[in-house]
C-alpha cells in the first residue's frame, strides 16, 4: 500500500529538448493517496501512457522524481517497484494453463505451493474462471484472455499499486459492465492503489474516485468525476467529458449579463471586465428549449434518438450547439430559442475557467 | 438499388455460422448490424459483399441474382476496423486509386477526389501520407476511398472501434450526414447499442449467427420481439425479474399491475433508465439493496440486488447513497416488457406502443 | 471458405504444371524406369523387378553411409538450432547495430557451396591453411586428410559456419514479432531470463523453428558439395555421406539400376523424416 508522489516530473523523448513541444510530459506535481482509485484520462498522444510507463519503471523521466511513500524510486527497475500492470491487449503465457498463468507471479517470488493454490482459487473465483482453470490459455477468447491478465494483476496481495493501461479495449460492451464492476469490487475489498489509463470517459468516471485529465502533456484538471462534470476548469475538460461535450459560445460579459449572438442572458454571478478570448460554456444537459424572445436564438439541424434521451443538434449564430432532452419530454414545434440554466453556465477566458467570487473579491 | 437476401445461410464444417436469414435493404438506407463479437456480423457482411458464397439461399441486387458473382464484379466498397490505406501514397492518390483502377478520365478523377475529400473534411491533408495523419483522419481517408467509387453498397465493419472515445463520437455524428450525401446503401456493423441508435435507419440485431429482428432502429429498440433482442439492444443490460400472471394481474412479488395475458409464469424486462429514485404516480415501489454506484457525468449507474436478480439503474444527477443499504426504486408498469419463459415477447411495454 | 467459383483461374496454373512436369516428373520417371530394369548399354533393357531395391537395402556400404548421414544430420541439428536461437536472442533488437548484425549474419549465406568447401579446404590445410597451420604450431595433431575424426570435425564446423546464420535469422524474425507488452509483463511478474525464454520467446518462435528444423534437416541430409570438395568422402569412407555414395555408384561405377533404386529410397527417407518432424512439431503447437 503506497502513496505515489510525482515531483516536478517531466519527460522528453529527445536528448536535448529546447522547445515546449519537445516535452511529452510537461513538469507536473501530483500526489496519489494510498488506496485510491485514480484514472488518467486523455486522447491518444496526450502523454498518459508516458506517465504510466514512468510510474511502472519502464521509462526513466528526464527530470523530477517519483516517490513511493517517502522512497525515491525514480531510478529503480520495474521488478523492484513491486507493482502489477494490466495491458491494453491480453498478455497471457500461451503454453501454460489458466491456473499456471495466475500462479506465475507468485511462483516467481517463491511463495509456498499451498498458499499459491489458495490464492489462485480465490482470484479465479473473482474473475469467474474457476471452471476453465486447467484449460490451455491459448485457445480462449480475447475476453477470457484479458480476464486472465486482470487476474494476474490482482493475484499478488502485497503490490504497491496496480496499473491498468486501457484494459477494456478488446472487451464487448456487455462484458465491460461486468469487468468494470468486478474491478471496483476488488478495489473496495483489497484497497490497492489503482491507476487506470483510458481515453474513454465512461470508464474513467465510473472507475475512479479521482480523475486526472491530461491534454498535450499537461494535467489540465484533477478532481472527482462530479467536479469534472459540474465545473470543468479548462474548455478541454468540458469538451472531453460529457457526451456530447460542453457547448462553447463566444460571449461578451458585462457584469452579470452575457451578450451572445445578438441576444442577452443573465448569469448567476457578476464578473469584472475580462480580456482575451471570452466564452460561455454550458453543458447540453443544462439547456431548455423555448420560444419567443427568451434565452438565445437556436436553429435545429438534427434530432438523434439515443433511447433514454435525445440529442438535438443545432446552431446558435455560427456556433454548434447540442441540447439533451430526456426520453419522455416533447420537443415543442415552435422551439426557436434555448435557455441555459444560469447556475450551470461557466465563463472561460483563454480556455481557463474564471472563478467569479475570486474575481469579485479582486475587483 | 435494393439488396435482398433470401434465406441466406452459412455453414462451415457442420457449424452454423449464419442461420438462414431474409433481409431486404432498401435503396439509400442505413442498416446497422448490431450484436456482440462473434455474433456473425462480419460473416454476414462478407456474404453481402460476395467475398464468401452462402451455403444456402440467394442474394439479389436490384432483383438480379448475384449469388455467384465475384466481389470485383459487384459494386461494393468495404471499410474495416483497421485503418487500411496505402502507406506510400498521398491521401490524394489513396482516394484516387479505385478510380484509376476503373480507368476513369483524369479530370473526372480530380473532380471526384476533391469532392469526396471535401465531404470527409480531408481537403487540407490531400498531400500528406496516411501515417502522418491522426487515427480519425486515417479512417476518414479509408472511408473516402470506399465512397469515391460511387459503390451502391458500402459495408462498414466496426469502422470506429479503433478510435478514441471522443473521435468516435465526432465521426459517429458525421456518418449519417456522409451517408445522406452519398445515396448508397450503407451496412454498418457495431457492438454498441448507442451507436446503432445514433446512426438511426434500420437495425438488424444478431445473436449467435441469427438475425433476431430487423426494422427501423427506434422501433427495434422500443419493441423488441424477444428477450434476446432486448438484451442485445440494451446498454446498460436490460433488467429481468420473474413475474406470474393471475386473472389479468401481473405479480412481481406482492406488487401487482394489470396485464391482459393468459395466466402463467413470465419474465419482466425493463431498461436501466426507467428505474427512478423519486416516486411518480402509479409507479411500483421495489425494495432493493444497493450494491455499487458509478458516476458518469450527468447520470449515476446504481447496481441493485432484488432477490436473485441483479439490476442496473441509470439515474439522473449525482446520487450518493450508502452501499449495502436497502432502498426503494420506482418503476412504471408502462415501462415493463413481458416475455414468455421461452423468451418470446408476450406484451410490449405500453409506453413504446404509444411512441 | 468457398468463394464464388471461377474456373478460368486454372488456366493460369497450366504453365507451371507443364514446367514441373518437364523439370521434375519426367526425370523422376526416368529414375523409376532405371530402378526396375537392367541395362548393358546400347539401349537394351531387361526387366529387373525389385532386385535393385533388395540389393541396395541389403548393401552394407549403403547402410554405413545411411548411418553416417543420420549421425551427421543429428549433430548438425543439435548444434545449429540451439546455437541459432542463442545468437538470435543476443542480437540487438533495433538501431544501427541491428542492421549491421543482419548483414554480417547474411554473409555466409551468400557464398556458393563449392566456394565454402574450397575456403575450408584451404583454411584447414596443415601446410598453408591458417587454421591447420596454427593448430599444428600449437602442438595439436590435426589433419583432416588422414584422420577420420578431424575430417568430421572439419565438415561439421564448416556446415555450422555456413548455415547457423539461417537459423539465427529465422529466429530473429520470430522474436521481432513479440510485442513489448509481453516483456514488460514478464518483468512485472518477476520472471527469470530462462522463464522469459521458455514461456514467451520459445512459444512465439515455434513456427519459425519448424521451418528452420525442416530446412536444416533436408539440406544437411542431402549434403554433397562441401564434403566432396574438402575431403572427397575420405579418409577411407569416413565422410562418404549418402549423396556422395550415390554419385560414386552412378557416375563412378555406372551402376545405373542400383543407383536409381538408391535415389528413390533416399527420396522417400527424406520425405518420411520431414513428415515426422512436421507432425510432431505442429502437434506440440496445438
Amino acid at each position: 500500500m503506497t502513496r505515489i508522489t510525482l515531483e516536478n516530473l517531466a519527460h522528453s523523448y529527445l536528448p536535448r529538448p529546447s522547445h515546449d513541444d519537445d516535452w511529452a510530459l510537461k513538469p507536473m506535481n501530483l500526489t496519489w493517496e494510498d488506496g485510491g482509485a485514480y484514472a488518467l484520462l486523455g486522447a491518444s498522444g496526450c502523454g498518459k501512457s508516458t506517465l504510466l510507463n514512468i510510474i511502472s519503471g519502464l521509462l526513466v523521466p528526464s527530470s523530477g522524481r517519483i516517490l513511493f511513500n517517502d522512497r525515491d524510486v525514480t531510478g529503480l527497475p520495474t521488478a523492484e517497484r513491486n507493482i502489477a500492470q494490466v495491458f491494453q491487449f491480453p498478455v497471457v503465457y500461451d503454453t501454460m494453463s489458466v491456473r499456471e498463468n495466475l500462479a506465475f507471479p507468485l511462483k516467481n517470488r517463491g511463495m509456498p505451493a499451498d498458499q499459491i493454490a489458495a490464492r489462485v482459487d480465490e482470484v479465479a473465483r473473482m474473475i469467474g474462471m474457476t471452471a476453465v482453470l486447467d484449460h490451455r490459455a491459448r485457445r480462449l477468447t480475447a475476453d477470457s484472455k484479458q480476464k486472465i491478465s486482470l487476474g494476474r494483476g490482482m493475484v499478488r496481495q502485497d503490490v504497491n499499486a496496480i496499473l491498468f493501461d486501457e484494459p477494456l479495449t478488446v472487451i464487448d460492451p456487455h462484458m465491460k459492465w461486468e469487468l468494470r464492476t468486478q474491478l471496483k469490487d476488488l478495489h473496495r475489498r483489497f484497497g490497492h492503489t489503482m491507476i487506470y489509463v483510458t481515453h474513454d470517459q465512461t470508464e474513467a468516471l465510473t472507475f475512479a474516485d479521482q480523475v486526472v485529465v491530461m491534454h498535450d502533456g499537461r494535467v489540465v484538471q484533477s478532481g472527482t468525476p462530479q467536479a469534472l462534470f459540474d465545473a470543468p476548469e479548462h474548455t478541454f475538460v468540458g469538451y472531453f467529458i460529457g457526451s456530447p461535450g460542453m457547448n462553447l459560445l463566444d460571449a461578451q460579459i458585462d457584469g452579470a449579463t452575457a451578450h451572445i449572438a445578438g441576444a442577452q442572458i443573465g448569469l448567476a454571478h457578476g464578473y469584472a471586465p475580462l480580456s482575451g478570448k471570452v466564452q460561455l460554456g454550458i453543458r447540453p444537459e443544462f439547456l431548455r428549449l423555448g420560444s419567443g424572445t427568451e434565452g438565445l436564438p437556436f436553429t435545429i439541424h438534427r434530432i438523434e434518438d439515443v433511447g433514454h434521451h435525445r440529442i438535438i443538434r443545432g446552431k446558435v449564430g455560427d456556433a454548434d450547439m447540442n441540447v439533451i432532452l430526456p426520453e419522455a419530454q416533447e420537443i415543442p414545434a415552435d422551439a426557436s430559442r434555448i435557455v441555459p440554466d444560469p447556475g450551470r453556465a461557466h465563463i472561460y477566458v483563454d480556455d481557463w475557467r474564471v472563478d467569479p467570487p475570486a474575481r469579485e473579491r479582486a475587483a | 438499388m435494393t439488396l435482398e437476401l433470401r434465406g441466406v445461410g452459412k455453414t462451415v464444417d457442420g457449424m452454423e455460422h449464419i442461420h438462414p436469414a431474409d433481409l431486404t435493404l432498401q435503396p439509400g438506407s442505413m442498416n446497422v448490424l448490431l450484436g456482440p463479437t462473434l455474433a456473425g456480423k462480419t460473416t454476414l457482411m462478407r456474404l453481402m459483399a460476395g467475398l464468401d458464397r452462402p451455403s444456402s439461399g440467394a442474394i439479389f441486387w436490384n432483383g438480379q441474382d448475384v449469388t455467384g458473382q465475384r466481389v470485383q464484379d459487384r459494386k461494393v466498397a468495404m471499410v474495416y476496423q483497421q485503418f487500411i490505406n496505402y502507406p506510400s501514397m498521398s491521401v490524394y492518390d489513396n482516394i484516387a486509386s479505385p478510380l484509376r483502377l476503373m480507368k476513369v478520365a483524369k479530370s473526372e478523377i480530380d473532380r471526384r477526389v476533391r469532392e469526396t475529400a471535401g465531404m470527409m473534411r480531408l481537403t487540407p491533408m490531400l498531400d500528406r501520407r496516411p501515417l502522418e495523419l491522426s487515427g480519425g483522419q486515417q479512417q476518414r481517408c479509408a472511408l473516402a476511398r470506399a465512397l469515391v467509387k460511387g459503390a451502391g453498397l458500402v459495408l462498414l465493419d466496426e469502422p470506429l472501434a479503433n478510435l478514441d472515445y471522443k473521435l468516435r463520437e465526432e465521426l459517429r455524428a458525421e456518418i449519417p450526414r456522409i451517408f445522406e450525401e452519398s445515396g448508397a446503401i450503407f451496412v454498418y456493423a457495431t457492438t454498441e447499442p448507442e451507436e446503432a441508435l445514433l446512426l438511426g435507419g434500420n437495425t438488424a440485431t444478431l445473436w449467435e449467427g441469427r438475425v433476431t429482428q430487423f426494422g427501423p432502429t427506434p422501433r427495434v429498440y422500443r419493441a423488441p420481439q424477444d428477450a434476446v433482442t432486448a438484451r442485445v439492444f440494451s446498454d446498460p443490460p436490460m433488467n429481468f425479474a420473474p413475474v406470474r400472471l393471475e386473472s389479468g394481474q401481473a405479480f412481481l412479488g406482492a406488487l401487482a399491475w394489470s396485464a391482459d395475458l393468459p395466466d402463467g409464469a413470465y419474465q419482466a424486462g425493463f431498461r436501466a433508465a426507467h428505474l427512478s429514485l423519486t416516486e411518480t404516480p402509479d409507479a411500483l415501489p421495489l425494495r432493493v439493496v444497493l450494491e455499487s454506484v458509478e458516476f458518469t457525468g450527468a447520470q449515476t449507474f446504481m447496481h441493485f440486488r432484488h432477490g436473485q436478480d441483479q439490476w442496473v439503474g441509470l439515474i439522473e444527477g449525482v446520487q450518493r447513497r450508502e452501499l449495502g443499504q436497502e432502498l426503494t426504486v420506482w418503476l412504471k408498469p408502462s415501462h415493463i416488457y413481458l416475455f414468455t419463459p421461452e423468451g418470446r415477447l408476450a406484451r410490449a411495454a405500453p409506453y413504446a406502443a404509444a411512441a | 471458405m468457398d468463394k464464388p467459383v471461377n474456373n478460368r483461374a486454372w488456366f493460369l496454373v497450366l504453365p507451371v504444371l507443364l514446367l514441373v512436369a518437364f523439370s521434375a516428373v519426367l526425370p523422376l520417371m526416368t529414375v523409376v524406369n532405371y530402378s526396375v530394369q537392367d541395362t548393358f548399354g546400347g539401349n537394351q533393357f531387361f526387366w529387373a523387378g525389385l532386385d535393385w531395391f533388395e540389393e541396395v537395402l541389403e548393401s552394407d556400404r549403403i547402410r554405413a553411409a545411411l548411418g553416417r548421414q543420420i549421425l551427421f544430420s543429428a549433430i548438425i541439428l543439435a548444434i545449429e538450432i540451439p546455437l541459432g536461437i542463442f545468437v538470435a536472442l543476443n542480437m540487438p533488437k533495433k538501431g544501427i547495430w541491428a542492421s549491421f548484425c543482419l548483414v554480417l549474419m547474411a554473409l555466409p549465406l551468400l557464398i556458393p557451396w563449392n566456394v565454402v568447401g574450397t575456403i575450408w579446404q584451404v583454411f584447414g590445410r596443415v601446410d598453408i591453411g591458417l587454421l591447420g597451420h596454427t593448430l599444428k604450431q600449437l602442438g595439436i595433431n590435426y589433419n583432416y586428410v588422414n584422420d577420420a575424426i578431424d575430417a568430421w570435425i572439419t565438415v561439421i564446423v564448416m556446415d555450422v559456419w555456413h548455415w547457423t546464420s539461417l537459423v539465427a535469422l529465422l529466429c530473429y524474425a520470430g522474436l521481432q514479432s513479440i510485442p513489448d507488452a509481453y516483456y514488460q509483463a514478464a518483468r512485472i511478474d518477476q520472471a527469470s531470463r530462462w522463464k522469459v525464454f521458455r514461456y514467451i520467446e520459445l512459444p512465439k518462435m515455434q513456427g519459425v523453428l519448424l521451418i528452420a528444423v525442416l530446412l536444416r534437416f533436408m539440406d544437411s541430409f542431402m549434403i554433397y558439395t562441401e564434403p566432396f570438395v574438402v575431403t572427397g568422402g575420405g579418409p577411407g569412407n569416413a565422410t562418404t555421406f549418402l549423396s556422395i555414395d550415390l554419385v560414386k555408384m552412378a557416375v563412378g561405377q555406372f551402376d545405373l539400376g542400383p543407383a536409381a533404386a538408391f535415389s528413390l529410397i533416399y527420396f522417400l527417407v527424406i520425405l518420411l523424416i520431414s513428415f515426422v518432424f512436421y507432425t510432431v512439431m505442429t502437434k506440440e503447437a496445438k
